[in-house]
């Protein structure tokens, strides 16, 4: 060793040692720690706010109903790919799957988008601390005995988040095509504009800057070559990925709140509410 | 303007110790490491303390500030609340030596685990040639001063001491990464894949990127952004995505 002092309670590997900042090797102090900030206001509003989104995204996606009012359709039922979902004029509902599919066509379709935030390192930060307490906070113990990590199933899963990113993608083209159709009336006429409009626009505008600040993609465009120098347009694209990629936090938490307030605008005046506001 | 701050300093060996509470004077501009220095000069001259540049370059001095991984000597005092006590305890997750000095002999073991840069061949000293685009990414990562706030954070061997022996910390994960994105290391050719050897030796998957090596660095680097999660995106290209392995593999015939 450089210091000529080996570690005194040395443990092999895997197999759990007295608790961490408690292990007889370490400074005794009884605290498990010391920080006297309020760090748990973070992870407490991560888990919140993400906790609020799944009871909603849950009371939406099971309900089936009220996510069509034409010209606008709801982002959590595009593509809709069921037989039982309602018809949509020149919309992305395809009769893949046969009248023998009873539940919310949503649930076809949100297993994509879930997936590619699930696996996404940005919420994995935020819900392995504000869920998991693995850890709570930095230099906050962690209550767990024992941790591997991504090492093992299922975990180890996060590793396929690039292909969630490649089925978003596609997700993230037809809702583009969805909100081009929001510039149409009820009847189906180009040249039309409503509120809604607006509200998809903003949407997939932070969708895709959301899908394309991912990590994943940072690495497909570019980040994986050893040698810019050879891949000027592929270097520039990473350049490009890599500036949005600096604020993937703050583009998850806005398209996240974004996709919700689509979905409940389109509820509102599919249920009849109120009527959408035309601009043309 | 000066002031009396309550300090509340960590005292003691590997056998034992605990906090002890000292009034020490505070004069405008001083950060933590001053007042350290003071205590030794008045009332704890045997107060043992690791330090040398007092400038944030040389990594020595650091230690756990309130509880947060921090170098003493760019921890300014006008930060902290003068009516709250200054905690200041040795770093928890390395054996303690005594008072405020650690033994960080896991981490030059852990440093002589990852395989240095393997010269390209056909290329003697004085012959390499690199265009400023290939290195930015690593040159990012050469800013680091090894101070080990970084290792010293890290939950995988901060709370699991267990896992020290299979985990290499993000400050070794991110030498890796520099190796593996340097224009002319020459390791694939000489038979090292670093991308494997990442995940398989050196405990990239124990990363559960929650980026507090990230919050912690004293020279900023973006250590989560830019190395961990760029370095387990080159692992899952080795393990666990078959298009990249079939096209790497139609490559290597066509």
């Amino acid at each position: 060793m450089a210091t000529g002092t080996d570690p005194r309670s040395a443990t092999s590997a895997g197999v759990p040692a007295q608790g961490g900042v408690h292990h007889p090797s370490r400074a005794t102090i009884p605290a498990r720690h010391l920080r006297a900030d309020r760090w748990w206001l973070q992870p407490a509003a991560t888990a919140a706010g993400l906790f609020a989104f799944v009871v909603y995204s849950t009371w939406r996606a099971f309900a089936g109903d009220d996510y069509y009012a034409a010209p606008y359709v709801s982002p959590f039922y595009s593509p809709c790919i069921a037989e039982n979902c309602v018809p949509m004029k020149s919309g992305a509902d395809w009769e893949v799957f046969g009248s023998w599919w009873s539940l919310s066509p949503a649930l076809l379709i949100l297993i994509f988008p879930l997936g590619f935030r699930l696996t996404c390192y940005y919420y994995r930060k935020a819900y392995y601390r504000g869920f998991w307490a693995s850890p709570p906070a930095c230099a906050v113990a962690e209550p767990h005995r024992t941790y591997t990590g991504e090492t093992r199933f299922p975990l180890v899963l996060q590793n396929i988040h690039r292909y969630f990113f490649y089925f978003a993608v596609i997700v993230a083209g037809i809702l583009t095509y969805d909100a081009a159709l929001g510039f149409r009336n009820a009847r189906g006429e180009w040249g039309h504009m409503g509120l809604g409009t607006l509200v998809l626009l903003a949407n997939i505008a932070l969708i895709w800057a959301y899908t394309l600040s991912c990590h994943s993609c940072r690495h497909i465009v570019g980040g994986r070559i050893r040698t810019f120098s050879k891949h000027p347009v592929r270097y520039r694209m990473w350049g490009w990925v890599s500036a949005l990629n600096a604020r993937h936090m703050q583009l998850a938490w806005a398209s996240l709140v974004s996709v919700a307030v689509a979905d409940f605008y389109v509820y509102l005046v599919a249920s009849g509410v109120f009527d959408d506001p035309r601009l043309f | 303007m000066s002031y009396e701050a309550h300090f509340k300093v960590w005292r003691g060996d590997a056998d034992g110790g605990s906090l002890v509470d000292y009034t020490v004077t505070v004069n405008e501009g001083e950060v933590v490491l001053d007042i350290i220095h003071r205590l030794q000069a008045t009332e704890a001259a045997d107060l043992a303390v690791r330090w040398n540049c007092k400038a944030g370059k040389c990594g020595s001095c650091s230690a756990e500030i309130n509880g947060r991984p921090r170098l003493m000597c760019m921890t300014r005092m006008s930060l902290l609340d003068p009516d709250e006590p200054v905690v200041v305890t040795p770093m928890r997750a390395f054996p303690v030596v005594r008072d405020l000095v650690t033994d960080v002999s896991f981490n030059y073991a852990k440093a002589r685990e990852v395989p240095s840069f393997v010269p390209p061949d056909g290329l003697g000293p004085g012959e390499y040639r690199m265009q400023q685009e290939d290195v930015e990414r690593s040159q990012e990562f050469r800013k680091c001063i090894e101070c080990f706030l970084c290792q010293n954070t890290c939950h995988v061997v901060r709370d699991h001491e267990e896992n020290k022996p299979v985990f290499a910390g993000p400050r070794f994960l991110m030498r890796v990464a520099e190796l593996d994105m340097h224009p002319l290391d020459g390791a694939a050719e000489a038979g090292l894949d670093r991308k494997r050897s990442a995940q398989e030796e050196h405990g990239l998957g124990y990363c559960n990127i929650t980026k507090c090596c990230t919050e912690v660095c004293p020279e900023h680097i973006k250590i989560t952004d830019n190395a961990l999660i760029p370095l387990k995106e080159r692992a899952v290209d080795r393990k666990y995505d078959p298009l990249v392995w079939l096209g790497s593999k139609i490559r290597r015939r066509v």
